[in-house]
């Protein structure tokens, strides 16, 4: 990718007019004063540190608290586009739970040959335990976080699943809030579809997966590390806003078969986890015995059907990137219908063929770990000095199989608000999915990370991304 | 409620509370080392004292310099009673228990929190001390102004009370302990105008002049402040006072379980015992073994809270 590549800018047409969903954005935008609005993205500051709503990064000495940076310029989506990334969101998601049934129960894709088996057999997202557990509902995957970008008027790719512990919601919330706070003559002049009831549909949606003993309202909690963890913000605010219990490993115990938490007045039984706390954590007995944030013996409960964990134990392996490159098969393999959302071309590291052609062509492509998040440990080929490129070549020769790699995409741009006035960034966006047994429920919208740097093609917040409120029209 | 947030919002509150009472005995501190530069070292070893960090000041410097004394009351981060330690223990207490608080209180918590870690990031110069001290008033009142206005009296509301006035009974008891000297009545017959200065300073690190001054006119005496600090309902950092808060949360939270709790009966009998216990009797038996009592039986209550309310697995 070099200077001359066009990217598909959201906002404008190539000859400097506004595309249809940001006209009216535009017209007000137009009629605005610069500084009172570089005013209002400084007040923005304030009100989020005064919220609270900060995170830690990893790695550095003292645990400092960050903000992820938030642009005031929303990102819009018109109510056809979305309609039509819904269809593709259900599809896949829908598929996603079918093949986690399968792949815990039959294993009829490996039959079929559609899914190499020793992918499976030998991924440590894999969980052995879960084989012949079938998750109350039937639901594996209670909330998904679809990551897609965009490289032209009607193309979207997924970028990535989500489908253990999508974080980043409560920043849709909230970056929503904030608008409504700074620009309520937006929205009456506006329609923008509604995004802050999403606590309650999570709730709802949630409750709907509770185990069928559970009698009257099920009790739901939230499972947290603690406030040290980097996500803590959105834990308590979640709980909060659902009006759920904020529980630690050390609130739980299992009482007379069930997981109850210890109260004021004695032990309560819960119904319903939704935790925050990754599979290897989750219960010292089952996984890693060091484990102080889970419950000893939840699993046992889990396997006879006294509780629901959302999203299930093991649900990994639908969002492992080496996984990713089969998705299309998958779809189509439980659905009987073509993806309708495309894939990002991906080459599989551990297939000979396509090894030596990632090492010809690293400087083009992007390499990712195939069970790295967060934009750790990859590779931007077009973005990284020689130096960079060879030291990860060595680290891909040594390893093949730890990696994939895909092209490097022309990631849509949206304005954000620079100093000079509105300036083209590279954006995503990751649409939260709500999965329960009648239905699957996506809330319109999404969070849409930008990279504020010019140029960069990575949104991650770890890596100087920040935030954009996003709005689908209509409704 | 868990059992974790009761106990979270305990020490919030007593953290909250013990930030403030550190900042007030500073300003008394303070006001006798500008007053009267002769006793300003005795002054804040007794502060120090007060604060029960004498020992931990001790390791760390060779003597009670004014300077120094404020910074490790102030900032000292190895300090578990500092200023800075105290609300930043109150606020992560806040964060671990944000869903039981309104928007408003955790608000106002959070940005005492900013301000003060704004406020105290360098050593505090002299001249800015009064300010600084506003400040860390200021702030306390705005979270017991938001806690006050915006939440629902319910157990939540009453384990941050029980802990506000559990470390406020504490605090007072302590003050009066480590000055009762001052108000036995073979040194209070000397009447000398020093004894006046600490009786004075008594009733500054309890902001209690004005109400004094009210209740007794300008007669300043042992008796009066003792009568005053221990057994008058009326002043709100008294220890009846304190006490009788105590047990109408306790009550509170009892009718509410609909249960029966040992630390009720406990802080009655407490009470109890502050009331109807004549000033003169306490005098007679010891100032020194009275509140020497008081601040066990106040430390055991503590404890019979924590276990009667599961605040620990």
């Amino acid at each position: 990718m070099n200077e001359n590549t066009r990217f598909f800018d959201e906002l404008q047409n190539p000859d400097g007019t506004p595309r249809r969903p940001y006209e009216d954005y535009f017209g007000w935008f137009s009629n605005e004063d610069l500084r009172r609005l570089q005013k209002k993205s400084r007040e923005a500051e304030t009100f989020f540190r005064r919220t609270g709503i900060t995170f830690n990064v990893y790695g550095q000495a003292e645990a400092d608290e960050r903000l992820i940076p938030f642009d005031i310029v929303p990102r819009i989506i018109s109510e056809h586009e979305w309609s039509k990334l819904t269809k593709g969101i259900e599809q896949r998601v829908r598929a996603i739970n079918a093949f986690l049934y399968d792949i815990y129960h039959r294993q009829e894709i490996l039959r079929a040959g559609r899914v190499p088996a020793e992918l499976i057999a030998q991924n440590d997202a894999f969980l052995p335990e879960m084989i012949g557990v079938s998750p109350p509902g039937g639901v594996y995957t209670h909330i998904v976080g679809v990551d897609l970008v965009r490289t032209g008027e009607d193309d979207f790719f997924v970028l990535e699943d989500n489908a253990r512990t999508p974080s980043g919601v409560s920043y849709m919330l909230e970056n929503r809030e904030t608008m409504l706070q700074m620009f309520p003559e937006l929205f009456s002049r506006i329609k923008v579809q509604e995004v802050s009831n999403y606590p309650t549909r999570l709730r709802r949606s949630l409750a709907a997966c509770a185990p069928t003993m559970a009698n009257g309202g099920p009790n739901v909690a939230v499972l947290t590390p603690g406030i040290h963890n980097s996500a803590y913000f959105e834990h308590s605010f979640l709980a909060d806003h659902m009006g759920a219990e904020l529980v630690e490993g050390s609130d739980l115990r299992v009482v007379d078969g069930r997981i109850a938490m210890r109260t004021t007045q004695g032990y309560t039984p819960i119904d319903v986890i939704y935790r925050r706390v990754d599979d290897e954590f989750l219960d010292p007995l089952t996984f890693n015995p060091d484990s102080l944030l889970g419950v000893p013996g939840i699993m046992d409960v889990y396997r006879a059907g006294g509780i629901t964990i959302a999203n299930a134990p093991g649900t990994g392996i639908a969002d492992d990137k080496a996984i990713y490159s089969y998705m299309p098969d998958i779809v189509e393999f439980y659905t009987g219908e073509k993806a309708i959302l495309q894939n990002v071309p991906t080459w599989r590291c551990s297939e000979p063929g396509a090894l030596s052609y990632v090492l010809d062509n690293l400087e083009e492509l992007v390499v990712k770990e195939v069970h790295g998040s967060g934009g750790y440990g990859m590779l931007v080929g077009p973005a990284a000095s020689k130096k960079e490129i060879a030291a990860f070549r060595a680290k891909l020769e040594a390893k093949p199989s730890n990696y994939i790699a895909q092209p490097t995409l022309a990631l849509s741009t949206v304005p954000i608000l620079a100093k000079e006035g509105l300036a083209p960034r590279h954006v995503d966006l990751r649409p939260y999915v709500l999965v329960s047994p009648d239905r699957i429920d996506i809330t319109p919208g999404g969070l849409t990370r930008v990279a504020l740097k010019k140029g960069s093609l990575v949104v991650n917040s770890s890596q100087g991304g920040g935030t954009k409120d996003t709005w689908v029209l209509g409704g | 409620m868990l059992g974790r947030t009761a106990g979270g919002l305990f020490w919030m509150f007593r953290y909250l509370e013990r930030s403030e009472n550190t900042a007030r005995l500073i300003e008394a501190g303070f006001r006798i080392a500008l007053t009267r530069p002769d006793s300003a070292k005795d002054e804040w070893a007794s502060v120090l004292e007060t604060a029960s960090v004498r020992h931990d000041y001790l390791a760390r410097h060779d003597d009670f310099d004014g300077a120094a004394v404020i910074d490790f009351l102030l900032r000292d981060k190895t300090n578990p009673s500092s200023v800075m330690s105290a609300i930043e223990a109150a606020r992560n207490n806040a964060r671990m228990v944000r869903t039981a608080l309104t928007r408003e209180v955790w608000e106002a918590v959070n940005e005492s929190w900013m301000s003060l870690k704004e406020a105290l990031r360098r050593p505090v110069r002299e001249a800015d001390l009064p300010g600084i001290l506003g400040l860390i008033r200021r702030q306390s009142a705005l979270v017991r102004g938001a806690l006050h206005g915006t939440m629902l009296r319910n157990d939540i509301f009453d384990f941050a009370r029980i802990g506000t006035f559990l470390e406020r009974a504490d605090n007072t008891a302590r003050i009066l302990d480590v000055k009762y000297y001052v108000l036995l009545p073979s040194v209070s017959q000397i009447g000398s105008s020093l004894d006046n200065v600490q009786w004075e300073t008594i009733l500054r690190s309890v902001a209690g002049q004005r109400s004094y001054r009210w209740l007794n006119g300008t007669d300043i005496t042992p008796r009066g402040i003792a009568e005053f600090l221990i057994r008058d309902r009326r002043m709100p950092r008294s220890l009846a006072f304190c006490v009788s808060k105590l047990s109408g949360n306790l009550g509170y939270l009892q009718e509410q379980y609909e249960n029966q709790y040992a630390s009720l009966d406990m802080v009655r009998s407490l009470r109890g015992k502050l009331l109807e216990t004549d000033i003169e009797d306490i005098f007679e038996t010891g100032l020194h073994e009275f509140l020497t009592e008081f601040l066990g039986d106040n430390a055991a209550l503590a404890a019979q809270i924590e276990k009667d309310f599961r605040f620990i697995g």
